[in-house]
């Protein structure tokens, strides 16, 4: 049998009741839908309960990303199984408890795949075997729960409630993360079984403190340990079921389970003793004094979940086994009692319609069943004998007695532990007292209160049944799963000792007199007590919360601000500030820059052709604010890069070069045609000197890093693509099968691209509407005839000559410089022409305008010619090539790859044109404007 | 050779950059597309530079590294679309807000459309 599957169950069952309320607002049918996959996974964990009662661990893994040392890696040994136990079955009896605790409005299915959305998460939690998996359950119970808080999110108190708890426990669940991650590295693995057999090894690394913080940060934020204890109260907001079932008996749990789990792996150190047992003291005491003020029902009762979780945590501090074992017993004790008393809460406030204890008194006249399940259910909670609770008290006591870690200073612990005691008996008193007797009822929102639906006292009794059936008879009913949860948390050993309600009197037994004569005194005395809390100054953790984030929120505005300011101009000057600051610190420490180094001598037509290109370039700067001169020199500039490229042996890239020119150049004229004419100068002199210097900074250190890489010793690939062009790719050209083939994939990806940036200027440019200025900047209206005589004349003929041209330079492509790419762009360049020369409206009437088809056409080409490879069971994008032959032509060769070529042709001109032809339809819509 | 194609790109790069830097569209279009030239003669330079040794087989015995090129050569086709993108972005938002600045101000003053 799959733990997996197990683990799965919760989740699957997550999405039935949802289903199900969708046909029918039946409750009933919704809970036992909900009820249904932690059923079956109860009854699936019998038979592995068997084994591991008989001492066996069990282990079950798939594979999930292993290069990650993360698998779905599940184990259940007695401490899973006890919280396995407790997630379920408590699960159970709360899915019932909510059948009648929600109303009729409420959405009862949404409530539940909460529930079970948490359920499996806190199982996946109890059973990890992974340490990165547990992890990631981890996260999921913050989520789920920050959901089942936030259930009534009409209510500001839920909503902000569910914020703060979100946000405690889930930066406790990074800081645990990084303790993980932290563990795997010094163990060598995120298994589980490793990480317990390694304690030594974690406890002798240096990083041990580091790893160990960053876990408790963990565990307290999740546990609600003191100071991270403040978003439990305020969780309280939820729905009651859910504060059974989380804020007590399970999700709280989750932090001491971690305690428990890692145990074997952490504890043991001075430095444990320290942070974790003094953490739990100070929670345990502050807690359970606070809880004594609360007069909200709940309230009291989140805060003596705080104290208890104080007390557990407390408990695992001493670094002694026998404190651990109780400490696991007390787990399963308070689960069984707080999940009860929250349970009878709830009834109460579902049948008063308040929860506040100055007005609920004497319900024990109305609702005494109710009202005897409650007070043993306190009682237990007090430590009174022959309950639970009090056996695993004693256990407390007697350990804290034990203790010697703190030298002279040990009687601390005793004390604090009586002090706790005497606390813990006041609230419990005050629960008994205020709400069952202490008078009459104050006007009761709903009067007279009465007992509940039969079925919603189910769940209590049976809580209240276990906490009587543990605290009489210890031996026979707790003791075998405390024995296999303890020693699975100790790793394997189990110290002597026995489960029973008299161990004669010792000093265990004075110390729980002690508390208890103390309690009811302090209860007694409570109205001295509460004038002193009166006196108290109050902090109201919410606001306090709430204050702290936005403040956060405040100055992340502010530092983004301050860098996001809407100025293009600043972030460009960050950006190439940086990109300088490093030039010249990774520049300055490199040696042999040797100017007089080259392998190529230079000649005067290089010289000259230099000049041309830097005196263009200069040009273009300076005159910037003429912007016709500025484009022109520009076209300067991109003329001299093309004959760069033919010089240095790159006929392709002269080609595209060449006509791209062209239609940069017509791009460049519209955007100057409907761009403000003149460039005011706006920046200050200071700001020019900064820029020049940037400027020159980032120029000369991309020069010198040019330079060195041409003179310096390279090493390069492409010998493998020059041997393969020809037999492998069917091509001469090596730079377009490259292109077509090796890297097809990359160029799939461009012509992508190319479409992508297409289809945006498509929809940038609709509905816009623009008015041009109707002189230059030198004060000279536009050429009033738009389509001369001369340019029509030459343009049009030119069209077949230049496609003539474009065919043939795609078909030599793949042996001689060409291609998709150059023939796309040539085509593009002889449709535009005709666009200039003839206008939108004459070229429109003779073809089709739209063009994103043709984009579409050719991405989907492209596309498919890789995906074809598919068919004949090769890898995306393998090309074939054959050979045949024409009358006239003679041997030719036929590739997938012309395919794949074509639709890089059909991108190019297609978004070309897009782009063009629509730019240019928008000056169409101002020559109308102008007409109307 | 190489010291003049050292020097071009330098001289390319800081013009672009220093357009860049400018307050309004039009010269920041301008300095990208001078800075797109000096990328791309950048990149090419990385395989080295030589003279009449095209990557063509059976052309030359030691071919210049066709690799680069091919990187170029989308390159260069793309930064034309990724200008052709700003080109259109300035104009929307000239269309939009009536101010070609992108230096933050509200380009109160405005050169044209008078």
């Amino acid at each position: 049998m799959n733990l997996a599957f197990v683990v799965m169950l919760p989740f699957l069952g997550a999405c039935l009741p949802p289903l199900v309320e969708r046909v029918s607002a039946n409750r009933t049918l919704m809970a036992f839908a909900a009820a249904l996959m932690p059923a079956t996974a109860l009854a699936l964990l019998v038979s592995p309960a068997m084994q591991v009662f008989a001492g066996e661990t069990l282990h079950s893994t798939l594979p999930w990303i292993p290069s990650l040392d993360l698998s779905l890696a599940f184990r259940l040994d007695g401490l899973a199984l006890l919280f396995a136990l407790l997630v379920l079955g408590i699960g159970l009896l709360v899915i019932l408890y909510a059948r009648y605790y929600l109303s009729a409005k409420e959405k009862a299915g949404r409530f539940y795949a909460y529930l079970l959305l948490f359920m499996g998460a806190m199982l996946g939690v109890v059973t990890s075997d992974n340490l990165l998996l547990l992890v990631v359950f981890w996260e999921l119970t913050s989520l789920s729960s920050f959901l089942l808080i936030g259930f009534w999110g009409h209510q500001t108190g839920a909503r902000k409630g569910a914020r703060m708890a979100m946000t405690v426990t889930g930066m406790g669940g990074l800081a645990l993360l990084a303790g993980v991650l932290l563990i795997g590295d010094v163990v060598g693995t995120f298994n589980l079984q490793t990480v317990l057999e390694s304690g030594d090894v974690i406890r002798s690394n240096p990083w041990y403190p580091v790893i160990l913080c960053l876990v408790l940060l963990g565990v307290f934020t999740k546990s609600a340990q003191f100071p991270f204890h403040f978003w439990l109260p305020h969780a309280m907001a939820a729905p009651t079921p859910v504060s059974a079932y989380l804020h007590s008996a399970t999700m709280v749990k989750a932090g001491v389970f971690l305690l428990a789990r890692l145990y074997p792996a952490l504890a043991g150190t001075d430095l444990w003793f320290m942070l974790v047992s003094m953490a739990g003291m100070l929670t345990l005491l502050w807690a359970a004094f606070v809880a004594l003020f609360q007069h909200d029902l709940k309230g009291l009762l989140a805060y003596s979940t705080i104290s208890h979780l104080g007390l557990i945590t407390l408990l695992f501090g001493l670094n002694r086994e026998m404190a651990a074992v109780a400490a696991v017993f007390h787990i399963i004790n308070h689960a069984t009692f707080k999940a009860s008393l929250f349970m009878a809460a709830g009834i109460i406030d579902h049948e008063t319609g308040t929860r506040d204890m100055r007005r609920i008194n004497g319900l024990w006249k109305y609702m005494p069943y109710t009202a005897v399940l409650a007070m043993v259910a306190s009682a237990a909670m007090a430590g009174v004998p022959l309950l639970n609770g009090f056996l695993s008290k004693e256990m407390f006591f007697a350990e804290t007695l034990g203790s010697h870690q703190l030298g002279a200073l040990s009687w601390i612990l005793p004390v604090g532990a009586t002090l706790g005691g005497v606390f813990s008996v006041a609230y419990s008193a005050r629960f008994i007292h205020d709400v069952f007797f202490n008078g009459e009822p104050v006007n009761l929102p709903k009067y007279p209160p009465h007992e509940p639906p039969r079925y919603m006292k189910v769940p209590v009794e049976i809580l209240v049944a276990l906490c009587v059936a543990v605290g009489v008879f210890p031996a026979i009913t707790v003791a075998g799963l405390l024995a296999v949860a303890a020693s699975a948390t100790l790793g394997g050993t189990l110290p002597e000792y026995h489960l029973s309600i008299w161990h004669g009197f010792n000093l265990p037994l004075v110390m729980s007199f002690v508390a208890t004569i103390g309690g009811v005194l302090a209860y007694t005395q409570r109205r001295r007590l509460f004038d002193v809390w009166a006196r108290l100054p109050q902090l109201d953790a919410k606001l306090v919360f709430e204050g702290r984030v936005q403040q956060i929120g405040r100055w992340a505005a502010a530092l983004t601000g301050r860098f996001q300011n809407g100025s293009l101009q600043s972030y460009v000057a960050w950006l190439v500030t940086l990109v300088a600051v490093i030039m010249l610190t990774q520049l300055a420490p490199l040696s042999g820059l040797d100017l007089s180094q080259y392998s190529l001598p230079m000649d005067g037509v290089a010289i000259l052709c230099t000049a041309m290109l830097v005196a263009a370039a200069l040009l273009t700067t300076v005159l910037h604010r003429h912007r016709m001169t500025s484009i022109m020199s520009l076209s300067v500039v991109g003329l001299m890069v093309s004959l760069l490229f033919v010089r240095f042996s790159a006929p392709d890239l002269a080609l595209t070069q060449l006509s791209v020119e062209v239609v940069t150049m017509l791009l460049l004229m519209l955007a100057m045609y409907f761009l403000p004419v003149r460039t005011k100068v706006e920046s200050s002199s200071i700001r020019v000197i900064r820029d020049i210097l940037l400027a020159v900074i980032c120029g000369a250190g991309v020069a010198t890093l040019a330079f060195l890489v041409m003179t310096g010793e390279t090493s390069t690939i492409s010998q493998f693509f020059m041997d393969n062009s020809k037999p492998g790719g069917g091509g001469t050209n090596v730079v377009n099968v490259i292109l077509v083939d090796f890297r097809g994939f990359d160029t799939f990806g461009e012509i992508t691209v190319l479409g992508v940036a297409a289809m945006g200027i498509y929809a940038l440019l609709k509905d816009l509407e623009l008015r041009s200025a109707k002189y230059d900047s030198l004060g000279r209206p536009w050429a009033r005839d738009a389509h001369p005589l001369i340019l029509v004349t030459i343009s049009r003929p030119l069209l077949p000559l230049a496609l003539l041209i474009a065919v043939y330079i795609f078909l030599r492509g793949h042996n001689l410089p060409g291609g998709g790419f150059v023939a796309g762009l040539i085509t593009s360049v002889a449709l535009v022409l005709q666009y200039v020369a003839s206008g939108v409206g004459w070229v429109h009437s003779r073809m089709p305008g739209d063009y994103h088809p043709v984009v579409a056409l050719g991405v989907l080409l492209a596309g498919l010619t890789g995906v074809g490879s598919w068919a004949f069971g090769y890898p995306f994008l393998t090309s074939d090539f054959t050979y045949i032959y024409w009358p006239v032509v003679g041997k030719f060769e036929l590739a997938t790859a012309m395919l794949f070529d074509t639709g890089v042709f059909l991108t190019v001109v297609g978004a070309t044109l897009l782009m063009l032809a629509n730019l240019g339809k928008l000056s169409l819509l101002d020559d109308k404007r102008e007409d109307a | 050779m190489e010291l003049l194609v050292a020097l071009i790109i330098g001289v390319l790069v800081s013009t672009g950059v220093y357009l860049c830097l400018r307050a309004r569209t039009f010269p920041v279009v301008m300095g990208l597309t001078l800075l797109s030239y000096g990328v791309n003669v950048f990149l090419f330079s990385m395989g080295g530079l030589k003279i009449n040794e095209v990557a063509v087989v059976g052309m030359s015995e030691n071919p210049t590294d066709p690799l680069p090129q091919a990187l170029v050569l989308t390159a260069i086709v793309i930064g034309f679309a990724m200008t052709a993108f700003l080109v259109v972005l300035a104009l929307r938002s000239q269309g939009e807000h009536y101010t070609d600045h992108v230096d933050g101000s509200d380009g109160e003053d405005q050169g044209g459309a008078q």
